[in-house]
């Protein structure tokens, strides 16, 4: 592993279009014919580009040039804020991520209808229609507006494929809402959930249920990132990361990947798996808690199949009898009562959960700490990874 | 619905044929410069120059007899109480322009600043003609009162020997009101608006689709090179990278592949619950939309369920499904 960048990444293709003053056609499509012809330049296919990086100010999701270009999936993808001084920090984001084996081809992109759309030297100006406004239409007019609806839609046809009932999402609701009791922290402290209650409460979006669904919490989290050596001489045994991947699938969108694709299932989260676990050098078996990205009950059986602790389709047989309980479950999970029942803070106090587990500080410790897995959000380009301890 | 790319461009070029025009023939006020119109000026502005007012004093002055105030330049062409009318069929090309913008949504209009210039005072019996061109239209701006077009026009005064005694620039801004569905229901003394779906953005990415839609069919996105059929649409093919990209109009044939019912919560707009599908059309393409004319609780996956194009009560159109008899 490099411990530096210098001669670690070379840049070996570049493409452009026209420059004008009124493209007549979209952002997006000036992206990706500057992407098309850079992959030509380079003598690459299409499906090696496995790499992007551009602005925060980019309108074009890496996902929708992806389907444009027909590059298929993705192991890392990352934006640069602050505008113009973006336009180097996308090379560092390239260079580390082919220096450290992310991804073999980053593309970087920067695409902009400057004259004829958004203008910086006018403010913000006129309706300006993005990709990313583009995208959501395809659902808003038809009513699926809410992150409830989308996820419906892959759990109705997930329940018809496997078999899962609603007794099965609520052993994931349950056993999270008990580890919640026991956590000061958690908006649900002290205040069980029992199998009646679940089922009486009203349907957000069938087959979902209110207490499928995560809460909307106020808050804030952070984690500091460091080497073991330094970790060391620092005040807590730390949490070291032992394998940790990203990943987008073919015919990616942003939480609604509808089209071209087995929707019972999750591509990207299953690339995450096989990097993140052959990374770490360690498989399903090894991991003794887990963090699971719950923002609604079904998304925690899809991942358990995608991670490898069961056969697809075999999430709601996994979860019976307490499979996910600190108290003695074979594989203790969201032990600070998740998203469903401790806060919803995008995934970012899973980090910390995960943390406290391998310290052995969760208000619901398992006894075995040695790897805890942690994964971030289901339907969207995303990641995982494994904690474990400072040797 | 703002327009689309292709239709403010279409939109811009109608507007640029419009600048130079003079906006008719030159026009001749009513009236002759009379001395009872300028002291009601003087009156009204309470100006009380003796120039204007005293004979005698004006005699002496270095003017040698009354002159009209030159602010009054162009109240000698002036239509009068006529001007309050407004008009049905625009009558010159100002108004043709303006109506122009008006049925493209440019609906506001606000003057926003005016000069003028004298070349020589008018006395009581000189005749003023005006003859005005639309001098220029800016690009399209944004301001506080919404986006829109200024529109500068030049006014040349010349009296009864043809010489210019002056000169006027009016700017005028026609906009798109930032307000206009809930000032459109106040000004109509109704109820308020009551909102409708959430509409989509209109690009170049799917305008066409949805005006395709608007034309009574449900498109699907074709690659010319490959044939190979896209949905949603996209701007380059992912089979070949063709950009060559067209569509086929869908027999609206299909299975429901999932459903869900949305209950909560309930925005405004929208008839609950909902019931949204991803449908597997026949072609081989997957589309959201809702299924509709059945029971929520009969809809199931596998059920067959054919397309056609709802419209709802403000206009906007869109394809929904109903289950196949």
């Amino acid at each position: 592993m490099p411990t530096s960048l210098r001669n670690e990444a070379a840049i070996v293709g570049i493409g452009q279009t026209a420059y004008t003053k009124n493209s007549g056609v979209s952002e997006l499509a000036l992206a990706v014919e500057a992407v098309s012809k850079a992959i030509d330049d380079a003598g690459l296919d299409p499906e090696q580009i496995d790499g992007y990086t551009s602005f925060t100010l980019d309108t074009n999701d890496e996902v929708d040039i992806a389907r444009a270009v027909g590059t298929g999936e993705a192991t890392f993808y990352s934006r640069i804020g602050y505008g113009g001084g973006a336009a180097i920090g996308v090379m560092h984001q390239a260079v580390m991520a082919v220096a450290t084996g992310q991804a073999k081809y980053v593309v970087v992109y920067r695409a902009l209808n400057g004259r004829s759309g958004q203008r910086y030297s006018a403010g913000i100006s006129g309706d300006i229609v993005t990709a990313d406004l583009i995208h959501w239409s395809w659902y808003m007019p038809w009513g699926l507006m809410t992150p409830a609806s989308w996820v419906a839609m892959f759990t109705q046809r997930y329940m018809h494929e496997t078999g899962c009932k609603a007794e099965d999402l609520a052993e994931v609701a349950l056993t999270t809402r008990d580890h919640a009791v026991n956590n000061p922290d958690a908006f649900f402290y002290q205040r069980p959930l029992t199998l009646e209650d679940y089922m009486e409460a009203r349907w957000i979006a069938e087959p979902l249920r209110l207490y499928d669904c995560c809460q909307e919490t106020d808050g804030g989290v952070a984690c500091i990132v460091t080497t073991p050596e330094r970790a060391r001489d620092l005040k807590h045994p730390a949490a070291v990361v032992r394998g940790v991947a990203q990943a987008f699938g073919a015919d990616q969108e942003q939480m609604t990947s509808f089209y071209n694709r087995d929707i019972a299932r999750l591509p990207e989260m299953e690339l995450v798996a096989r990097n993140m676990w052959a990374t770490a050098g360690l498989g399903p078996e090894d991991i003794d808690a887990a963090v699971i990205y719950d923002a609604f009950t079904s998304i925690v059986l899809f991942q358990l199949e995608a991670f490898g602790f069961c056969g697809f389709g075999e999430g709601k047989d996994f979860v019976k009898d307490g499979a996910l309980s600190a108290k003695g479950g074979r594989l203790p999970a969201n032990t600070h009562g998740g998203q469903l029942s401790e806060a919803y803070l995008h995934g970012v106090n899973g980090i910390a959960e995960g943390v406290r587990l391998i310290r052995g500080t969760s208000t619901n410790q398992p006894e075995k700490n040695d790897h805890v897995l942690v994964t971030a959000g289901v339907g969207v380009p995303t990641a995982g990874m494994v904690l474990g301890k400072l040797d | 619905m703002p327009l689309t790319p292709e239709q403010k461009k279409e939109l811009e070029a109608q507007l640029e044929t419009f600048v130079g025009k003079p906006i008719g023939p030159a026009k001749a006020g009513r009236d002759a410069v009379n001395e009872p119109m300028i002291r009601s000026w003087c009156d009204a502005m309470g100006d009380a120059n003796p120039a204007y007012l005293d004979p005698a004093a004006a005699k002496d002055s270095v003017h040698g007899g009354i002159v009209a105030p030159p602010a009054m330049l162009q109240a000698w062409t002036m239509i009068g109480w006529d001007m309050h009318r407004g008009y049905d069929e625009p009558t010159n090309e100002e108004q043709r322009l303006h109506k122009l913008l008006t049925d493209n949504g440019y609906t506001g209009v606000v003057g926003t600043n005016t000069a003028q210039g004298y070349t020589r005072y008018l006395r009581p019996g000189d005749t003023v003609t005006a003859e005005t061109v639309i001098e220029s239209i800016s690009e399209e701006k944004a301001t506080a009162l919404g986006i829109g077009y200024f529109i500068v026009t030049r006014t040349t005064f010349s009296d009864q020997d043809a010489e210019e005694v002056g000169w006027m620039t009016f700017r005028v801004l026609k906009y798109i009101p930032a307000q206009q569905p809930q000032a459109a229901a106040s000004d109509a003394g109704g109820a308020p608006a009551v909102p409708g779906r959430i509409r989509p953005p209109m690009g170049h990415d799917n305008a066409w689709w949805w005006n395709a839609v608007a034309d009574g069919i449900l498109p699907i996105q074709t690659c010319n090179a490959c044939g190979a059929h896209h949905h949603p649409p996209r701007p380059m093919c992912g089979e070949c990278r063709s950009m060559d990209l067209g569509f086929i109009e869908s027999t609206g044939q299909g299975t429901v592949h999932t459903f869900t019912v949305i209950r909560h919560p309930q925005f405004p707009g929208y008839d609950f619950p909902i019931l949204a599908a991803l449908i597997d059309l026949e072609e081989g393409v997957r589309i959201v939309s809702n299924v509709v004319g059945c029971d929520p609780g009969d809809v199931h996956i596998g059920m067959a369920v054919e397309a056609f194009i709802h419209e709802d009560e403000d206009g906007f159109k869109l394809p929904l499904f109903r289950p196949v008899k």
